[in-house]
């Protein structure tokens, strides 16, 4: 799966677990809490939904990647590379 | 002070707000209980195709984005609505309240189902591998779930409980919030009972095996207590929820007071898991008219707790004929006949629709009662029409549910 398409699985799974936002002007570059209304359970709800759809497991290490959009793909590239 | 309360507090309501099947206000549900019009409708649930059931339609984005309803539970939701809708309805200077004085008591049938169910069938998907389960469950299933929602929704920072009582619970809930304004834990209490019971096909299917789930044709005809041919249950929906304030502080800021709970009374058969015991609930009946300082006569709506499976009505038949055979002057009505049976929210709702009998003079009916069973034959009973009485004062609600748990609670309206 290239970047782009990685942005727009993230893209999708934001507008479901905060239905509420406008995420057609989310900056990739600055934190999705500065941005959005996330607390810790949502970020979850992000590693839950990546595992349900593409059965990868994020270690709780790894968490701090998911801080930006920039950030996450860059994670999320190579462990969607054969998605 | 002439009722049996003694030096207690005098406890009023002072707002109320609602969803039921067949009305999101006070006024739709009333109207439509007078009109005779059900909130039955056929309804689809998981594994068992369709049911009938009572759904409610409130809108559920007026007091949560879709966020909160996405993290939180039905029943959950229909706490927040309703509490909202009571507080706006009292009229009370909210933002100015102290939160950490206000309770919420909840009553609830059963509280988890749901959502568990729910989950299940979602890691079905994953062949049952348990690491997709959600982290969501455990806040969504622990039993004060609801009342606890209400809370963060409305910022209330005083104690808040859901009291689990089966379908005894409407009451159970005005009950536990009397006691703690009595005992001035609390100076404005937030109580009622909700369910979110049709999200579960465990409870049809479970009444079904029971051989209690009622169906009819027509669904609004499916929900016919003391008929002949009831077949069981109908499972709805809802929640009732006032505001209870002392009587003293309600009329300090010139509150609008719907009534006077007066009496109440709760018992257990010590019988059976499902069975009713028609000795219990009249024990229960009579505890509440001492408490109240009332006689049976003194009574003028009976508002039944009838769910329309046989030996339930032939019980509380029996109960409210030792009570009230000799009182001529008692209408007997039901509210599940209309919406079915609203479990938790059941007692709750049951009273409010019977609230404004005080204003407008009228006794809503029991409807479907097509061919009355012999069995719960009451000259008393108010049948397929409303029927016009003056000078309505003093409502008895009764509430019962399984492993037998019974509930009576007695308003009267408000008097100086």
């Amino acid at each position: 799966m290239a970047p782009a398409e990685i942005r727009q699985v993230i893209i999708g799974i934001l507008s479901k677990i905060a239905p509420d936002e406008d995420l057609s002007s989310l900056d990739d570059t600055k934190p999705f809490r500065e941005q959005m209304e996330l607390d810790s359970m949502d970020f979850l709800d992000i590693v839950m939904e990546l595992r349900k759809a593409y059965r990868i497991q994020i270690p709780e290490e790894d968490y701090f990647h998911l801080g930006t959009m920039q950030s996450t793909v860059e994670y999320l590239t190579p462990l969607l590379k054969d998605a | 002070m002439t009722s049996g309360i003694g030096q207690l507090d005098r406890v009023v309501i002072t707002g109320v707000g609602l969803t039921s099947p067949n009305g999101d206000t006070l006024a739709e549900f009333r109207g439509n209980l007078l009109a005779g019009k059900s909130g039955v409708v056929p309804f689809e649930t998981r594994y068992m195709g369709e049911v009938l059931a009572g759904v409610c339609r409130y809108n559920a984005l007026k007091y949560q984005t879709r966020k909160d309803l996405r993290r939180g539970t039905r029943a959950g939701s229909i706490s927040v609505y309703c509490a909202n809708e009571a507080i706006v309805d009292s009229g009370i200077d909210w933002p100015n309240v102290h939160k950490d004085r206000v309770g919420v008591y909840l009553g609830i049938t059963e509280h988890g189902n749901v959502e568990t169910e729910n989950e299940v069938y979602e890691i079905s998907k994953f062949d049952y591998d348990a690491s997709v389960w959600t982290h969501h469950h455990n806040p969504r299933t622990v039993a004060n779930n609801p009342a606890g929602e209400v809370t963060i929704n409305m910022g209330i920072t005083g104690p808040h409980l859901t009291i689990g009582a089966a379908c005894a619970a409407g009451n159970a809930g005005f009950i536990q919030a009397v006691q703690m304004l009595r005992l001035h834990e609390v100076d404005l209490a937030i109580a009622g009972g909700v369910s979110e019971s049709i999200h579960t096909f465990g409870i049809f299917a479970s009444f079904q095996s029971q051989g209690a789930l009622a169906r009819h044709e027509d669904p609004a005809k499916a929900s016919r207590p003391f008929d002949l041919a009831r077949n069981g249950i109908v499972v709805a929906e809802g929640g009732g929820i006032c505001t209870l304030e002392r009587l003293s502080d309600a009329l300090a800021r010139n509150a609008k007071i719907y009534g006077e709970i007066v009496g109440y009374a709760m018992n257990s058969d010590a019988t059976d898991f499902v069975l009713p015991n028609a000795e219990r609930q009249e024990q229960c009946i009579r505890l509440a008219l001492r408490r109240a300082g009332l006689e049976p006569d003194d009574i003028d709506i009976v508002s039944s707790h009838a769910t329309a499976t046989e030996q339930g009505d032939i019980e509380e038949t029996k109960a409210l004929r030792r009570v009230f055979g000799d009182c001529p002057g008692v209408a007997i009505n039901n509210t599940k006949s209309f919406i079915g049976h609203a479990m938790g929210a059941a007692g709750a709702l049951e009273l409010l629709g019977n609230i404004p009998s005080f204003e407008d003079d009228m006794v809503h009916a029991t409807i479907n009662l097509d061919n009355l069973d012999p069995a719960c034959a009451m000259d008393q009973l108010v049948i397929n029409h409303p029927r016009g009485k003056t000078g309505i004062r003093c409502l008895l609600n009764n509430s019962f549910g399984m492993l037998g748990i019974n509930s009576v609670l007695i308003v009267k309206k408000y008097q100086e």
